[in-house]
């Protein structure tokens, strides 16, 4: 038995080792002061869809990202590690979408894709930290989705079985397939890319990529392996109405910096009376409790 | 995000060293490989390329997960169960993202599953591997005993066993026994062939690294009645057949993470390799030089590691209102860390570049006859590899145990409390310049190439090179050290005596040593002036040792011999 995977993964800025001119004067963030990477919790989604692989032999794992075709590194990442292809989503009508318009477009690719099984992507990202995406595509292709996701147990008979990470503890919960299934940051980190794969994929690409060097676009056009998909809003069908700006709804009013500072410090005497004192409060206020 | 490959940007500039594109090109033999695998370069950048993304894994994985673990390794080490090793979980976590990478047979053939690489940049991933944790390089660095396999037995061997090992198999080399240590020639483990042909073994090892490894390659006595090296033969074991047990492991100083097995053979069934006889003479022998190199990585990686350490602390650390690096004491004690740091590094990297030259040719010499050119060439580059490999094991295993005691001077009190790193890199330094032979022995190996002149015209030879207007004083400190070299060799052959000859060796070699290191410093600051500061740092301290030296032979008279005998 062998499924179809897809994995949804985002290009994000790396928000973790933010320098001092990581924002922008106008509040925005400075997209060029912060490396690209592969989002952190995708990462964690990709590993569980490569376990999933190697449970099921002969399963295929297909990345799908939108954005730029610079991108289309995130889909080599996934080479890199084990995955079979990738899609990047690239059109410039997919410009400004909030989520919904992003779950649209991710719909209507996954819709295009066709054949699939499980849909698993990170919890959220670290640019946006929303957690919408997953759910909405799940909601646009009218199927199950689990979330908070920490391990997938297996995918047999048409099930899976997911522990998933909450608040109190864990639970396991079965689902039917095909199901979307967003990964939490707790979930076992992603293998590291593997020697061979990255010296047999570092020429993959889109075809905008290598579009202006007549050697690379030939190099690359003779080997199916290196392309990587590049679709439009036409490849997928998407209805412009939905995508980008036109489709989001989330209008941005304003962007402010917020610096954390510590507040006056206040002291409690070492007696049982003050310590109640301060127990009562932090209950009252729900620090604790 | 940590990566012991990308902070470190002398790596880059030895893997793009000029002498590189030679030995790609031969490696590759012209890139014949590039239509049939897909991972194989089409030409030498894009073999750099790959070297270089490759590192790049290795410096990640060990930046995020050897290094974090290594602690924990150090601090729980293996066990053993049944008469089986359990590596510590963090050994075992190491162990599945190498193999996960592929990081295993780095220098094996594609055809047996490898990623074909020089022996350069495989050097390079074990100084990369060892500055995480040297420990770890002993389990990992093991892939090594490939190289024998590839280099020695039959083709059917090689296809049965290489890609098991670049898969993730793990290696031992079963050589050292209670009463066989630097004297390999006393092994007692016996090979005994049975009837239909085949061998077993019998007996016990100790000693043995990694000792329940996969696949072990052992030196045993095949030859009945034999008492000496000649009786000895090189076999391999196959943990899949069994017969081998680990009696126990050692509790050791350091490199804890890398279990220490006695082992016992009980009709253990094996395979000879190569030749009967042959094994420790000559397979034993590759085999060491191999390890020697690797040993010599762990050497830089521990010297790594062990001056960042000391420069972390040194710039956090206050005292008198200020950080103590802006102590004149304590700053000069970190530039000639980091001197002696860069020129081991630079010695290894040459010696990796001769290797590589060599045994490529040597692998050539298995598919066609060599040119003339091709065999001088590839005699020049024998000797050499012959003549470094000792010395950079020698030399380099020294410099890290110095900087591995100058790190903990640099922590104080706190550098002997078991808080930071570098009371384990100084645990974990010692080894290196005692095991694949200990320094007295790597003297012994290197003295030849004192006395028949080697070293010297290797250092004529690099004197010969034009350097810039403002690295000609060194230069000439460089020629005078080796004028003081040259009547030092001189003086001590002069004497007719082998007892003597053999007391002033260690000052010969560390003389010579100290010289060639000197030029190769000289010969990177041309490419990179970031080298300049321990070019300078070092040939002061080279000079100063030189002299020393010097002083020593020629204020001795031959007879004050018998006052260094001890009974």
């Amino acid at each position: 038995m062998s499924l179809n995977i897809i994995v949804l993964a985002k290009q994000v800025p790396d928000t973790r080792n933010v320098g001092k001119d990581a924002m922008k004067a106008d509040g925005t963030v400075n997209r060029a002061a912060l490396p690209a990477i592969f989002n952190p919790e995708d990462l964690n989604a990709l590993e569980q869809a490569l376990k999933l692989k190697e449970m099921y032999p002969g399963s295929k794992v297909t990345l799908l990202t939108m954005g730029p075709a610079r991108a289309a590194e995130i889909v080599r990442e996934g080479l890199y590690r084990g995955a079979d292809g990738g899609v990047v989503l690239s059109d410039r009508a997919f410009a400004g979408s909030d989520t919904l318009a992003t779950s649209y477009a991710i719909s209507a690719a996954v819709k295009k894709i066709g054949d699939y099984d499980i849909i698993i992507g990170g919890r959220q990202a670290i640019d946006g930290d929303t957690a919408q995406v997953g759910p909405q595509v799940a909601e646009k292709l009218g199927l199950p989705q689990v979330t908070y996701a920490e391990e997938i147990i297996k995918a047999e008979d048409g099930k899976v079985v997911v522990k998933r990470r909450i608040e109190s503890g864990v639970e396991t919960v079965e689902a039917p397939y095909p199901v979307v299934i967003t990964v939490n940051g707790s979930a076992d980190e992603c293998r590291p890319r593997n020697a061979k794969a990255v010296m047999k994929y570092k020429h993959a690409a889109v075809p905008s990529e290598v579009a202006a060097d007549e050697e690379k676009k030939a190099f690359v056009e003779a080997r199916p392996y290196l392309q990587i998909g590049e679709w439009s809003a036409a490849t997928v069908e998407a209805d412009l109405a939905q995508c980008g700006l036109a489709g989001s709804p989330t209008k941005v009013k304003q962007i402010e910096n917020v610096v954390f500072t510590a507040k006056e410090a206040r002291k409690v005497e070492a007696d049982d009376a003050s310590l109640e004192g301060l127990i009562v409060e932090l209950i009252a206020n729900h620090t604790i409790g | 995000m940590a990566n012991f490959y990308t902070d470190n940007p002398a790596l880059k500039l030895y893997l793009t060293h000029p002498m590189m594109q030679k030995i790609v090109a031969l490696k590759e033999r012209d890139f014949r490989d590039a239509d049939k695998f897909d991972y194989a370069p089409r030409n030498y950048e894009d073999a750099i390329d790959n070297y270089d993304r490759v590192l790049e894994i290795v410096g990640e994985i060990c930046g995020e997960i050897v290094a974090p673990n290594a602690e924990d390794v150090d601090h729980n080490g293996p066990k053993v169960e049944n008469s089986r090793v359990i590596y510590a979980e963090g050994t075992q976590k190491n162990l599945d993202a190498t193999r996960k990478a592929g990081l295993m047979g780095m220098a094996m053939p594609r055809e047996l599953g490898g990623l074909n690489f020089p022996i350069t940049p495989y050097i390079m991933a074990a100084d990369i591997v060892s500055r995480a944790d040297a420990g770890f390089e002993n389990l990992w660095g093991l892939q090594d005993c490939a190289e024998t396999i590839y280099e020695f037995a039959d083709e059917d061997q090689k296809k049965r066993y290489i890609p098991r090992v670049c898969a993730g198999e793990t290696m031992s080399m079963d050589l050292t026994e209670p009463d066989a240590g630097s004297d390999l020639q006393s092994v007692m483990l016996k090979a005994t062939q049975k009837e239909d042909g085949s061998w077993v073994l019998n007996g016990v090892k100790r000693f043995i690294t990694n000792g329940d490894a996969d696949i072990h390659l052992v030196l045993a006595r095949s030859e009945e009645g034999s008492h000496d090296g000649r009786g000895l033969s090189m076999f391999i074991y196959d943990k899949r057949n069994g017969g081998v047990n680990v009696r126990r492991i050692e509790n050791k100083m350091g490199i804890k993470g890398s279990p220490t097995c006695e082992l016992t053979y009980k009709d253990a069934p094996c395979e000879l390799v190569g030749s009967r006889r042959l094994g420790l003479i000559k397979y034993v022998m590759a085999l060491m030089n191999g390890a020697r190199l690797g040993i010599a990585a762990q050497s830089v990686g521990l010297s790594e590691i062990a001056y960042r350490e000391a420069l972390d602390y040194a710039k956090e650390r206050k005292q008198f209102g200020k950080a103590i690096i802006e102590f004149p004491a304590v700053s000069e004690i970190l530039s000639v860390m980091k001197a002696k740091l860069d020129a081991s590094r630079t010695l290894l990297y040459a010696c990796a570049r001769y290797v590589d030259m060599y045994k490529i040719y040597d692998d050539i010499a298995k598919e066609r006859p060599l040119t003339k050119e091709e065999k001088i060439e590839a005699k020049y580059y024998s000797r050499l590899a012959d003549a470094f490999t000792p010395l950079a094991k020698g030399l380099t295993s020294e410099y890290c145990n110095q900087n591995a005691y100058d790190c903990i001077q640099i922590h104080g009190g706190s550098g002997f409390m078991k808080d930071y790193a570098c009371e384990r890199v100084y645990r974990d330094a010692r080894i290196t310049s005692i095991y694949e032979g200990t320094t007295q022995l790597q003297v012994v190996a290197a003295i030849r190439h004192v006395t028949t002149g080697t070293y010297l015209n290797k250092i004529r030879e690099m004197e010969a090179e034009q350097v810039c207007p403002e690295d000609e004083g060194i230069k000439n400190t460089l020629v005078f050290m080796t004028q003081q070299y040259a009547d030092a060799v001189q003086s001590v052959l002069g004497v007719k005596d082998a007892a003597y000859q053999d007391f002033m060796a260690r000052r010969l070699v560390e003389m010579a040593g100290c010289i060639v290191m000197g030029y190769l410093l000289l010969e990177d600051t041309q490419r990179d002036e970031s080298f300049r500061k321990s070019l300078h740092v070092y040939v002061n301290y080279g000079q100063a040792e030189v002299a020393k030296h010097a002083s020593f032979i020629g204020n001795f008279r031959p007879e004050e011999i018998t006052d260094y005998l001890e009974k």
